[in-house]
Parts: C-alpha cells; sequence; structure tokens
C-alpha cells in the first residue's frame, strides 16, 4: 500500500492528468447533451496538453531565453533552462484544439436550427419521426 | 538529401489553388473548374514523375527549411509513399471530375467554399503520405479530419449529426494518436521516425513502449474505422454531399491504413510489433476477421445503396488491418495491392452512385428497378466495380484478394481465409441482389414500356468509365505492380 502511495505522490502531476482525462472521457461518450460532449472534449484535449507541457518542467529550470553570445562561448546547461520543444508542439496543439471547437460549435449551431434542441435523445426522436 | 523537389509540387499545388479557389470562385464559378482541374493534374503529372524518380534511384529525403533531421521535419517518398502518391493524386482528379458535376446540382451558390475544403483535404492526404515526423503527422490527421468534418456537415439533413458524432470519435482518436506520440517524445527525445526507430531497440522500458505503440494504433484505428471503432463512418459518409464521398469513402481510410504500415514499420520494426508480445498478432488478426464477418452481415441488413456500400468499406479495412498483421511477405503484399484496388473499386462503385443519384430521386433499392434500360453505361461501369468487389478475375479485386488469401495460408491463419472467403460470397449476394433488382425490377405503378435511356451527364459518366477500365487495367497488370513497386516495399525481416 505506501509503495503505491508512493508512487502516487513522486509521479502526482500524471495522475491528475489522467483524472482529468478520464472526466473528459466519460463526458465525450456518457452525457447525453452535445454541449456537454464538446466541452468533455475540450477537457480530454487540455488533460492531454498539460501532459505534454509538464513533460519539459525540470526542477530548478528557467526559462530557455538565452544569451546568444554567452552560450557561442560556454555552451548550454540543460539542466538550468526547462525543454521548450514540448510547449511549441502544444502551440499547435492548442491552435488545433481551438479549430476543431470552432467547427463543432458550428455544426452544434446548425443542428439546433434543424432540431431545435441539443438534446441527443430529442433529437434522435425527431428523427425517428 | 536530393535537389528535386517535385513532391513539394504535389503538396503544393492543391493547397494554393484552395487559396485561390476561395477567392477568384467567389467572383464568378468558371475559375473553380480550371483551377482545381489543374492543380490536382500538376499534382498527378509530379506524383508520376516521382515514382519513376524512385524507382530508379531509390528513396528521397527532403529536409524542410533546410533544419536538417533529426530537429527539422523530414519528407521521405520511399516506394510505398510514392505509390500512395500517385493513388491519392489520380483518384482525387477522377473524383474531382464528377464532383464539380454533382456539387454544382446539389450546392448552387456554395461551390467555391466545397471546393476550398476539398482541396485542403487532398493537400492534408498528400502531407501524410509525405511526412516522416510523428508529431507532423498528427497535425496532417487534424487537417484532414476537420476538413472532412466541413464537407460532411455540408449535407442535407442528418449530415449535421452524423458529422458532430465524427468530430467527438475523430478526436478521442487523434487524442490517443497524440498521447502515442507524447510517451515515444518521453523515451526517445525525438519526433522523427527514422530516429526514433534507432533510439527504440536500444530502450530498456518494455512497458513504456508497449503503451506508446498502443495508444498510436488505437488512435489510428479508430481513425480508419477498424471494426468494432467504425460506428462514425456508416452516417457520416452516407449523408455526406455525393461530391464529398467520392473523395473521402476511397482515400480517407485508405491513406490511414497506409500510416499504420508506417508506424508499424517506419517507428517500430518488424520484429518488435510481431514477436515482443505474443499472442497480439494472432488476436488483431482474428480481430480483423470478425470485423470483417460483421461489417458484411451489417452490409447484408441496408437497404439503401450508399448505405451498403459504407459497411463494405469497413469490412475491407479489416481485410487490410488484416494482411498487414498475416507477419509473411504475402499478405503485407496483398495488404498494400488491396489498398491501391480497394481505393479504386470504391471509386468506381461511388461514382455511379452519384451518376445514380444525379437521376434518380433516392438511393433506397425501391428506387433502383430498371436502371440498366434507363443508365446502361452507368450500370455496366457499376457491375464492373462490383464483380471487382466480390474478386471476379480479371478485375483487380481478385489479385489482392488471392495474395491475402495465400499469405492467410502460408500463416495458418484459417479464420481469418474463412472469413475472406465468406465475405466475397456475401459480397457476391450483396451485389447480385442490386443487379437484379436494377435489371429486371421496374419501379412500382409504372407500365413496362422501352424508356428512353437517361444516362448522367457525360461530365459524372467519363470519370466513372475510365475508372471501370482502369480497374481492369490494374487487374491484368498486377503482377507488375507486385514485382516493380510492392515487392520493394516489403520491410525487412518478413
Amino acid at each position: 500500500m505506501e509503495g503505491i502511495l508512493a508512487e502516487i505522490v513522486a509521479k502526482y502531476n500524471y495522475w491528475l492528468y489522467v483524472v482529468l482525462m478520464m472526466i473528459g472521457f466519460y463526458a465525450m461518450i456518457g452525457k447525453r447533451n452535445l454541449v456537454k460532449k464538446l466541452l468533455g472534449m475540450n477537457i480530454f484535449q487540455t488533460a492531454i496538453i498539460l501532459f505534454f507541457v509538464s513533460t519539459g518542467v525540470k526542477r530548478g529550470g528557467g526559462i530557455p531565453i538565452l544569451d546568444k553570445y554567452k552560450v557561442l562561448e560556454h555552451g548550454v546547461d540543460v539542466a538550468q533552462v526547462v525543454n521548450p520543444l514540448p510547449h511549441v508542439l502544444m502551440l499547435t496543439a492548442i491552435v488545433v484544439a481551438v479549430s476543431i471547437t470552432g467547427v463543432a460549435l458550428a455544426i452544434l449551431q446548425r443542428i439546433y436550427r434543424e432540431y431545435g434542441t441539443l438534446e441527443e435523445d430529442e433529437i434522435l426522436e425527431k428523427v425517428g419521426e | 538529401m536530393s535537389e528535386t523537389n517535385l513532391h513539394m509540387v504535389i503538396l503544393a499545388a492543391p493547397l494554393l489553388a484552395a487559396f485561390a479557389v476561395n477567392l477568384l470562385g467567389r467572383l464568378s464559378r468558371a475559375w473553380i473548374a480550371p483551377l482545381t482541374l489543374g492543380a490536382l493534374g500538376i499534382s498527378t503529372l509530379a506524383s508520376v514523375g516521382i515514382l519513376f524518380q524512385v524507382l530508379g534511384e531509390g528513396t528521397i529525403r527532403y529536409t524542410v527549411g533546410n533544419w536538417s533531421p533529426p530537429f527539422g521535419i523530414e519528407l521521405v517518398v520511399d516506394p510505398l509513399s510514392a505509390l500512395m502518391l500517385l493513388l491519392v493524386s489520380s483518384v482525387a482528379l477522377v473524383a474531382t471530375v464528377s464532383a464539380l458535376k454533382s456539387v454544382q446540382l446539389e450546392m448552387e451558390g456554395r461551390e467555391h467554399l466545397f471546393f476550398t475544403l476539398y482541396l485542403i483535404l487532398i493537400a492534408g492526404l498528400v502531407g501524410l503520405v509525405l511526412t516522416a515526423d510523428a508529431f507532423n503527422l498528427y497535425v496532417l490527421l487534424e487537417i484532414t479530419s476537420i476538413t472532412s468534418y466541413g464537407l460532411i456537415a455540408m449535407g442535407r439533413g442528418r449530415a449535421v449529426l452524423s458529422s458532430f458524432n465524427y468530430i467527438i470519435m475523430g478526436s478521442i482518436g487523434a487524442s490517443f494518436y497524440l498521447l502515442g506520440v507524447g510517451y515515444l517524445y518521453i523515451l526517445t527525445g525525438s519526433l522523427n521516425m527514422a530516429d526514433i526507430a534507432g533510439i527504440l531497440p536500444g530502450l530498456n522500458a518494455g512497458a513504456a513502449v508497449a503503451t506508446a505503440f498502443a495508444f498510436l494504433l488505437v488512435g489510428l484505428w479508430i481513425k480508419m474505422a477498424f471494426f468494432p471503432l467504425h460506428g462514425w463512418l456508416s452516417p457520416a459518409y452516407s449523408h455526406a454531399p455525393t461530391g464529398a464521398g467520392v473523395l473521402m469513402a476511397p482515400l480517407v481510410t485508405k491513406v490511414t491504413i497506409y500510416l499504420m504500415i508506417r508506424i508499424m514499420f517506419s517507428v517500430f520494426s518488424p520484429e518488435y510489433v510481431f514477436s515482443a508480445h505474443p499472442g497480439i498478432q494472432t488476436a488483431i488478426v482474428w480481430a480483423a476477421a470478425l470485423g470483417i464477418l460483421c461489417a458484411s452481415a451489417l452490409a447484408l441488413g441496408q437497404r439503401d445503396l450508399r448505405k451498403m456500400l459504407t459497411y463494405i468499406i469497413v469490412a475491407e479495412v479489416g481485410y487490410m488491418v488484416g494482411g498487414v498483421w498475416l507477419a509473411n511477405a504475402n499478405g503485407m503484399t496483398g495488404a498494400v495491392l488491396h489498398i491501391l484496388n480497394d481505393a479504386l473499386m470504391t471509386l468506381c462503385l461511388f461514382l455511379s452512385v452519384s451518376a445514380i443519384a444525379s437521376r434518380t430521386s433516392s438511393l433506397s433499392f425501391d428506387s433502383l428497378g430498371g436502371l440498366y434500360r434507363r443508365m446502361p453505361l452507368t450500370m455496366a461501369a457499376f457491375t464492373i466495380g462490383a464483380f471487382s468487389m466480390i474478386g471476379v478475375p480479371p478485375t483487380c479485386g481478385f489479385f489482392s484478394k488471392w495474395y491475402l488469401i495465400l499469405g492467410g495460408v502460408e500463416a495458418g491463419h484459417w479464420g481469418f481465409v474463412a472469413a475472406l472467403v465468406i465475405s466475397s460470397l456475401v459480397n457476391a449476394v450483396l451485389f447480385f441482389r442490386i443487379i437484379e433488382i436494377a435489371f429486371f425490377g421496374n419501379i412500382p405503378g409504372e407500365p413496362v414500356v422501352q424508356e428512353a435511356p437517361t444516362e448522367a451527364p457525360w461530365s459524372m459518366l467519363s470519370p466513372l468509365v475510365v475508372t471501370a477500365v482502369a480497374l481492369i487495367v490494374v487487374g491484368l497488370g498486377s503482377g507488375r505492380i507486385v514485382s516493380g513497386i510492392i515487392s520493394l516495399t516489403i520491410p525487412g525481416g518478413f
């Protein structure tokens, strides 16, 4: 029991993202309201973005903005700066997530205009008629 | 390193044309057809050129923006991707000729918007084939998906609902893929596929590598509609505008299968994929066999031509996934050849569906009666496509199925072989049912008189005839394609 607890405490950031991801996943699969599904998707994507960002972090690491001449002379001490690459990747992933949300919201608007509701059950009832 | 820029032309032509179509198409509809066809024509010519170049000189590696790999993004054209490039650009070109007409009929005034998304989707598919960077692949995967969501939502009625459903499923798939890339990045510190492949075997982290592999695979399976993750495909493709269906149905799932092959053999190695976890390989082939059977059964239950075809696509995905996972050269050859053939067969069938849809009120079986008399040429091409799906020689569908069955026998996977045979029989039932209705059946209430043929417009008929001829030509040339190109794509270790 203590072994598991130590494991969870040592890597608490990852456990947090797993919990967040599962909340999002549940909302996407289990909720019947289409807006809630979309929100679940956003939570899911955000959890992955946080996961990536936290992989670049180091204890005591500073901002990766360096003096060019110092670096050319002494090189980079990688322990002193956080890894910027995952952050840069996630900028792209955020753009992707925002555009998907945009497309999904536009589609939700059209669904609402067509069926007058965003509850999946009511829509399916109307479709079945 | 190579001096050629031809593959950049293949990617850039549809991408730049997309913006031109959006701007100039607003001014006048007359711009759309020449711009779209011109860009795709250039892409097709360039991909023919690059195929010969790759076959002559070997794999081309290209560093974008002069950032040397593994830091920069690398584009790689090996024989398999050269073949896929030619497939994507030529299928897109042929499909566009028909799509231009059907979009004009279905959504007058919104054509420039449709073709903007359409061209970006093609550019995304070309990019997916070219890229050798795991994260770049994610971005391109989402570019193709977002454009597909938009194209599907342009359809009538329930299309928006299907599109939203596809967004949810597609995002789960892409997020899983992204998680897999995250695991790989933590393990190797690299995103370049070749670089990751070099680092992975030296790692002593079995569970983490396996997790990464599982996330990548499941993500791609959702995107390719591998049974039982196929739920989004049927409604999305059957409610999409016919012009979007002719492009997406042949290409999107097939390119995703290409990506699975890329991940399995360019990032991981055949030894890792097939031997590191005993039992997985067999289990996946069984899942493919089960998927083929279930999708065929679902296709049997449909009373609408387009719905039926979408379930056949799901069954065909099972063929290809199973073929790759058979872990022998015959199965792999069959799978790659089937990517090519299935794209052409699906194109042929969807083109005939869009030709039929331009003349009939609906696509349910009841309204197909007497079609052979009214549209003889369309139905002749449909019959060739149907024979190819069933696997009747000399159409191309027979040859890839033959290789798949040989692979199944060699691997001793009798379940997979049985599924292939049963699914061929089910296809025969499916298509002969339609052929019977269309040949003998009559529209209820109408007298049996000699009706004058009312063929589809020439712009929808000509691509269909070209595709039907291509099915037979590719079938007769299968031997050459296999020995000339596909034998080069089998990774070492088979």
